[in-house]
């Protein structure tokens, strides 16, 4: 969406405004997590589970009607949490579409099967098993991917990273990544400004030479300062203690209402697999 | 140069600089430097850009080391092999604690929260200890309503009062910051050196390099100019601060023009003065 939005304008212009996007994006999943909804109230190590033991059996089945229904138990989830429909439909739900339409397409036209009907014009024949085949995989992907960005929009992301640890992920990784995310935004500024401030100084629209050299300075300047800012918050690290190995404070509690919905998810996921066979 | 009080003179000093030289990327930044410190005292590096203050908080805070000469800390040698012991190592991290200039080169975690828990997790305090000192600090530096947010979303007061929050939990007996006061709003400023003000008395050695002569008398008793590497003026802060020729050579001051009620536009060094 945001290249259609961006069509027509320079290439300074749609780089910047595709750093607002981002960042608008970001901004958006975090108001949403910190919304009064259901999936909010839950502990994220729960929800990790939990949409983890729904995308398993959504992946395994082999009946439209148990991956329709863990579609339908999705939306649910996201009516109870008020992520908005019409993000899921832009942002999930069309983009999926496309993508793992491109990729099913062929499948009713080369899998041997019973002929169902004939293309017009191209005269080529589909079979139910290859529309079925395409089927199956469009609603499992469609599910499963509306399931993990539900897990996104409605916990903070280092929440999120957290929760990995009950995955038995190590701690360093934990951090690294919490590091990343808390630095990209910081570049994700700065390369921003850049771009603003070379937009302020010129006119006109650039040549492919130009835009390429616009490119390759910028990349440049922004990895000298990553190289900088690495090695100054390596250094703050240390001058706090940082020897080598990360501690963690866990403050997530389970409460009653988290082990009811743990054992909602289960059930659920049992079910889907039990049906789904 | 000293920053001793008299009545202290047998004290072990807190640090000894001596005849100190640092060379970055084929620059010197510490030329041949030498610096007391005594305990409990409140200093003021005073400086341009690139004069070399920063530099030197670095060296004090064990981040980076003399090319030549020494640093003495307690009355023992400053080194990086002592440093990487346990022992030494975190009790001198627990002892000293550093603001950096830049507060996002700081706040590196996820979290508030987990930004102020950082340097006591790393020296293995108790995590009950842990929770109760962070409820406290962000109390004491009002920032508590902060505690879950992520430091991209914080403004420049607030991140460098989380910064300074996140060394402070560690109660350090020594404290080194970094410009506290750089490019803070009117308010933010305020705050912080009403911080500073307030540590008078409080037992802790306080460094801090700045170039916003306006707020030193308030937070320093000795002052050092630096300039090109060197200290070339330490004294009390009226006396460096009346001493306009020494301020316009070292480029802490200069003219410019401004317009006075009468209209006239003219251009000359000048201080400004806070209200009583």
């Amino acid at each position: 969406m945001a290249n259609r939005k961006h069509r027509g304008r320079g290439f300074l212009e749609r780089t910047t405004a595709s750093f607002v996007d981002a960042l608008e994006r970001t901004f958006y999943a975090e108001e949403t997590a910190r919304a009064d909804g259901l999936l909010q109230r839950v502990d994220p190590r729960v929800k990790l589970l939990g949409i983890l033991a729904l995308i398993v059996p959504a992946a395994a089945a082999r009946s439209f009607k148990v991956i329709g229904g863990l579609f339908i138990l999705a939306i649910l989830l996201a009516a109870l949490s008020q992520v908005s429909f019409g993000v899921l439909l832009k942002r999930v739900w069309i983009a999926v579409l496309l993508f793992t339409g491109v990729i099913a397409l062929p499948a009713p036209f080369v899998t041997q099967g019973h002929v169902i009907g004939q293309l017009p014009w191209l005269g080529w024949t589909f079979t139910s098993q290859g529309l079925a085949s395409a089927g199956y995989l469009v609603l499992r992907v469609e599910t499963a991917a509306t399931l993990c960005v539900l897990l996104v929009l409605t916990t903070p992301w280092i929440d999120v990273l957290k929760a990995l640890r009950v995955l038995q992920v190590p701690v360093v990784m934990v951090t690294i990544l919490g590091m990343t995310y808390r630095y990209v935004f910081l570049l994700l500024e700065t390369a921003h400004d850049m771009f603003e401030s070379r937009r302020s100084r010129m006119v006109g629209k650039l040549t492919g030479s130009e835009r390429r050299r616009v490119a390759a300075a910028s990349a440049g300047v922004l990895m000298s300062k990553t190289f900088d800012l690495s090695s100054d918050v390596y250094l703050a690290m240390q001058s706090r203690g940082f020897r080598g190995e990360v501690y963690l404070l866990d403050e997530s509690r389970m409460r009653r209402f988290d082990w009811i919905i743990l054992a909602g998810f289960t059930l659920v996921s049992a079910a889907a697999f039990w049906w789904g066979r | 140069m000293n920053s001793t009080n008299p009545s202290d003179a047998k004290q072990t000093p807190v640090y000894e600089v001596c005849d100190v030289t640092y060379r970055y990327r084929q620059v010197t930044a510490l030329d041949h430097l030498n610096l007391t410190v005594g305990a409990g005292r409140r200093v003021a590096l005073l400086g341009a850009n690139g004069s070399g203050k920063s530099t030197l908080l670095r060296i004090l805070n064990g981040l980076s080391f003399p090319d030549k000469g020494k640093v003495n800390f307690c009355g023992e040698p400053l080194t990086e092999e002592k440093l990487q012991r346990d022992g030494f190592g975190l009790e001198f991290r627990r002892r000293v604690g550093l603001v950096f200039q830049n507060p996002d080169v700081q706040l590196f975690s996820a979290t508030v929260f987990d930004e102020v828990a950082f340097g006591p997790l790393q020296l293995r305090w108790p995590h009950d200890k842990v929770r109760q000192s962070i409820s406290g600090i962000l109390e004491m530096m009002e920032i508590t309503h902060l505690k879950n947010r992520s430091p991209h979303h914080l403004s420049m007061g607030e991140k460098k009062r989380v910064a300074l929050a996140s060394v402070l939990i560690l109660d350090p007996e020594i404290l080194l910051l970094d410009e506290p006061t750089a490019a803070l709003d009117p308010k933010s400023e305020s705050h912080m050196i009403d911080f500073l003000v307030r540590s008078k008395g409080g037992g802790k050695t306080i460094i801090t390099t700045t170039h916003d002569l306006g707020i030193v008398e308030d937070i320093a008793d000795d002052t050092f100019v630096f300039h090109g590497g060197r200290i070339v003026a330490g004294g009390p802060p009226s006396e460096i601060l009346n001493n306009v020729a020494l301020l316009k050579q070292t480029s802490l001051l200069h003219s410019h023009l401004h317009i006075h009620k009468s209209g006239e536009v003219h251009a000359h060094p000048h201080l400004h003065q806070h209200e009583e």
